[in-house]
Order: C-alpha cells, then sequence, then structure tokens
C-alpha cells in the first residue's frame, strides 16, 4: 500500500480498478494549508492522461505489473495466441491490446507480455524483426524520376515504404519503434 | 535608501556582480569528475548571491533597532497546528519554525527580535519545499499585522535595493514592480477574483486549499507583491481573532509572482484561548491520524505576559528564489537531501 507522500514520477497504481503511472508529479502546501499532491496519471491499458490531486493520508494499491517472455503462436480472427517461454501457457491477447505492435507479429517471434495480473495489457516487441515482403512493385532499373521509394506490404499486411531495388518475395528488417525499412536480409 | 529604480536588466547586473567576486564560473583547476560536484560548483553564483541576501536582511533590521537573537532548534514539543508535522530528535523533536521561543522572548519583555534559522517539517519535498530549510522570523511589540505588511514590503524592497536589482525585478518569464503600493486583498476577495467558488463554500465543501493551490495562489503577486489578509479563523491557530469579524484571524500571507513568501498575524495572547485552540488542533491530528503533540507548558504559562504584538515569518531560500528568478528551491541551497 502506497501514501500520498509517496507518489513521484514512474510509480504504479490503481485507480478505478486500471493500473496508472504517474507522469507528472508536484507537491503543493498551502500556508498552513494540507499537504497536496498534484498528479499527472497514464492509463496504462488505453494510453489517456489524467490530472489528479491527492491529499495527504490517501493510500493506493501498488499496480503490480508483470513482463514475462512470450512467443507468439498463431492468429485465430482477433485472437492472438502467445505461449509462455517458461510455464508453457498459452495465452490469448486481443487485437486492441496489441496496438501497432500486431503489424509485427510473426510465428515463433519472441515478445514481452506485459500483464496486470492475469490481464495481459500491451507487448513489447524487440527493437527490430524481419519480415517478408508480399507485394511490390518491380524496380525499373535506370528509371531515375522514381521516388526514393516505393511502397510494399509485409507477410502481416503492414504496408511501408522501401527502397526501389527492394523486390516481392525478399526478407527486410523493420525497426519495430518506428515502423520504418531499416535492411535488406541477405539469405 | 530605497526607491532607487532604476530598472536595471535583472540578468546583466547578477552577472556583472559575480564577476566582482572574481569567482564565477567552473573553477577548472579541479577535475569535477563526479556529476553532483559540478552541479554543487555551478551553483557558486547562487549561493554567494544567497550570502549577500542574508547580510542585508540582517542590515535591514539592525538598522531599525531589531535585536538578533537564537533559540534553540530542539525543543521539548512544538506548537500542536493540524498539518505542520515536526520530526523528531532522541527525546525533543526539530523545531517548524521559532515562534514558541520567540513568544518566550517577547512575554519576557523584549519588543523587536529577529532570528534567522534553519526549521524542519516532515515529508515537505517538492520543488519549492525542503524538510530542512530556512526561515526568517521577526516579531514587533506593539504592532498589528497591517503595519507588519508595511515592514515586510520595506525589507523586500531593501534588499531588492542593495543587491542592486533595483524595483524591478523578473521573476517565472513576468516583471514584478516592487514600488509602493503593494496589493493588498482579503482572502474571501481573493476567492472571490479568482475562483468560481466562493470562499465559505469552498470551507464547507473542504476545498479551500485545493482551490487555493490550483486557481488562486497563480495568480497572486503577479505584475505586483499581494498580500492576502483575514483568514478563516480556523487557519490561524495562534493568531488573534478580529474585533468587527471573529469569523476571521488577523493573518496574511504574502505572494510575489505566485510564490507564497510569508505569513504573518497579530499575536494571540491569551492563555486560555491558545490552549483550547492546541487542543482543537491535536484532535485534527488525531482525526488525519497524525500523532498529537503534548501541549508547550512554559509557553502558554507564559503567554498572557506577552504585549499586543504582531509576528512573521518569511522563507529566505524563497526570497532568494525571487532574486535570482530560481525555477526550483534545489537551485539555491548548497545541498539537497537528496544530495547528501
Amino acid at each position: 500500500m502506497y501514501t500520498a507522500s509517496d507518489l513521484r514520477k514512474g510509480l504504479k497504481v490503481i485507480i478505478d480498478g486500471e493500473p496508472y503511472i504517474v507522469t507528472a508529479f508536484e507537491f503543493s502546501k498551502p500556508g498552513k494549508g494540507q499537504a497536496l499532491y498534484r498528479t499527472k496519471l497514464r492509463n496504462m491499458i488505453t494510453g489517456l492522461s489524467i490530472d489528479r490531486t491527492y491529499r495527504e493520508g490517501e493510500t493506493f494499491e501498488p499496480a503490480s505489473l508483470e513482463e514475462r517472455v512470450m512467443q507468439f503462436l498463431y492468429k485465430e480472427d482477433d485472437h492472438y495466441h502467445f505461449m509462455d517461454n517458461e510455464s508453457y501457457e498459452q495465452i490469448i491477447i486481443g487485437e486492441e491490446s496489441l496496438g501497432e505492435a500486431k503489424s509485427f507479429l510473426i510465428d515463433n517471434l519472441n515478445v514481452k507480455v506485459l500483464l496486470f495480473g492475469e490481464r495481459a495489457i500491451g507487448v513489447e516487441l524487440p527493437n527490430f524483426v524481419n519480415l517478408r515482403v508480399i507485394t511490390t512493385e518491380p524496380w525499373v532499373r535506370g528509371d531515375t524520376s522514381k521516388a526514393d521509394f516505393k511502397p510494399a506490404t509485409l507477410e502481416t499486411g503492414h504496408v511501408l515504404r522501401v527502397p526501389p531495388f527492394i523486390e516481392e518475395g525478399e526478407l527486410i528488417t523493420i525497426d519495430t519503434r518506428t515502423g520504418e525499412f531499416s535492411k535488406r536480409v541477405k539469405e | 535608501m530605497l526607491g532607487l529604480s532604476n530598472g536595471v536588466n535583472h540578468s546583466l547586473e547578477l552577472r556583472i556582480w559575480s564577476t566582482d567576486c572574481g569567482m564565477e564560473g567552473t573553477d577548472t583547476r579541479h577535475g569535477y569528475g563526479d556529476g553532483s560536484q559540478l552541479i554543487l560548483a555551478g551553483r557558486k553564483n547562487a549561493l554567494q548571491q544567497r550570502a549577500r541576501i542574508l547580510q542585508e536582511i540582517r542590515h535591514f533590521f539592525i538598522e531599525k533597532g531589531y535585536l538578533e537573537v537564537e533559540t534553540p532548534h530542539r525543543i521539548p514539543t512544538p506548537a500542536p497546528e493540524s498539518h505542520i508535522d515536526a520530526i523528531p530528535s532522541d527525546t525533543r523533536f526539530l523545531h517548524t519554525s521559532p515562534e514558541l521561543c520567540m513568544k518566550r522572548m517577547m512575554a519576557a519583555g523584549y519588543e523587536k527580535i529577529f532570528q534567522t534559522c534553519r526549521c524542519w517539517r516532515e515529508r515537505e519535498r517538492g520543488s519549492l519545499h525542503l524538510p530542512e530549510f530556512t526561515l526568517l522570523e521577526w516579531y514587533r511589540a506593539g504592532e498589528g499585522y497591517h503595519s507588519l505588511m508595511d515592514e515586510c514590503q520595506d525589507l523586500v524592497r531593501y534588499v531588492a535595493t542593495a543587491i542592486g536589482l533595483g524595483q524591478k525585478i523578473i521573476f517565472h518569464n513576468g516583471e514584478i514592480d516592487l514600488c509602493e503600493p503593494w496589493e493588498r486583498i482579503s482572502v474571501k476577495e481573493a476567492f472571490d477574483y479568482h475562483s468560481k467558488t466562493p470562499m465559505i463554500e469552498a470551507l464547507k465543501r473542504n476545498l479551500f486549499d485545493e482551490i487555493m493551490v490550483r486557481d488562486i495562489e497563480p495568480r497572486l503577486g503577479k505584475g505586483k507583491p499581494t498580500f492576502i489578509y483575514d483568514y478563516p479563523a480556523e487557519r490561524g491557530a495562534l493568531a488573534r481573532l478580529k474585533q468587527e469579524d471573529p469569523s476571521v484571524a488577523e493573518r496574511f500571507e504574502l505572494y510575489i509572482g505566485g510564490l507564497e513568501l510569508a505569513n504573518g498575524f497579530s499575536e494571540l495572547v491569551d492563555s486560555e484561548e491558545q490552549r483550547k485552540r492546541f487542543h482543537v488542533e491535536n484532535e485534527h491530528r488525531h482525526t488525519f491520524g497524525k500523532r498529537t503533540y503534548s501541549l508547550p507548558d512554559k509557553f502558554l504559562a507564559e503567554l498572557d505576559n506577552m504585549p499586543p504584538s504582531a509576528g512573521i515569518a518569511l522563507g529566505v531560500d524563497r526570497l532568494v528564489m525571487i532574486f535570482l528568478d530560481a525555477e526550483t528551491i534545489d537551485e539555491v541551497v548548497a545541498f539537497t537531501p537528496e544530495e547528501l
């Protein structure tokens, strides 16, 4: 249990049953008045921020969040199946909880799954993943009028811009933090 | 002595001043390998100016015939107040202000006294708070709270001039004119001007502090310093009630650029009334789940001998912040608790 005087940036607490992280914090105390803790908190599930002021003595449940390494197994409709690499336990994460990560999930990829109690609230991908290009226009050699990049669709359905020399069927490395092309993989 | 408004450029003036001391910047002869040493070295200019501000505060009071006093930092019991927590020190407490001892001196016949000292308040830490900070406190017999506002105004103006800032200062991106008159509004008016909720309503709904911090304080002392006075009676545990309106205490606070700088009042000199108020404060503390304090018996026994007086406490660290246009209190002290 935390009390208001434990509040600081980065602290994770439960508010109305959901996990929040303190992103800004200010202690104030008007002359002879009570201590007030003004905070900005981000909901770790929805990403929405709220402003809250707490008084001295108010208490909070710590939000215990656990990170476990899991392997992506397969996708079935909107359900993404993962397996805990230690316990072999399988869990399902809904598409809406995955956010951008779903564009880069490929079978057997190891990811970090963030668990709030039993509930998976997000996944953290490796910074770089290799994915295959399934469609892109062919490169017209010698054509200098074209732009430096062309669109390409990956096996996950993600569309991004790649250099003109990348061809269909090639394996490329993507930076998952930006969603951009990083390099061509030599096979 | 006062009123030498010359509108000199703030930062330029400070730079010249530090060069005069011949110690500006980081001394490259020492290899500051460690980050904390760099921070400390970077505060050299601020600490030189802090020292000068303290000297000028002393000059002001000595010229006005005040006696500088020192009272013990460790005391048997603090004055019970709802929201001020003392740090225990062996069988005693570190004082949260020198109020009790200085009032005992007043009761013994000292008429004009001042003190600058370290004070401690448990768990107070933020960009404007340190659990160990420097307070300037002074008392004057035969005066009420409005004449103490005058004197506080004179002090700030005197120090600003003496350190070469003139009467126009820049604090947190706003210019503040120190020329008289300063704004004086009642707390009730402050709520009327700056909040949608009137003061009475705020008290009923237990939102007084929240509204003060969120809506009112940031708007006080902009352009000109502001005194707000006549606090609700229950918010002046050691202050005299106003004769014409006993629902308010003769207590005031000074704000400069939204920063609370000083708190003063006409002193309560009725021991029986003071004892009752301490009991009420202790009851509040008990309700909040805080430790209660035993009553300061010697103080209470002598209080009736204290002449009508007014007293005030001013946060020295914050005064330095204002004159140096510092963003946080950390910038104006040698060490914060975290740096020890």
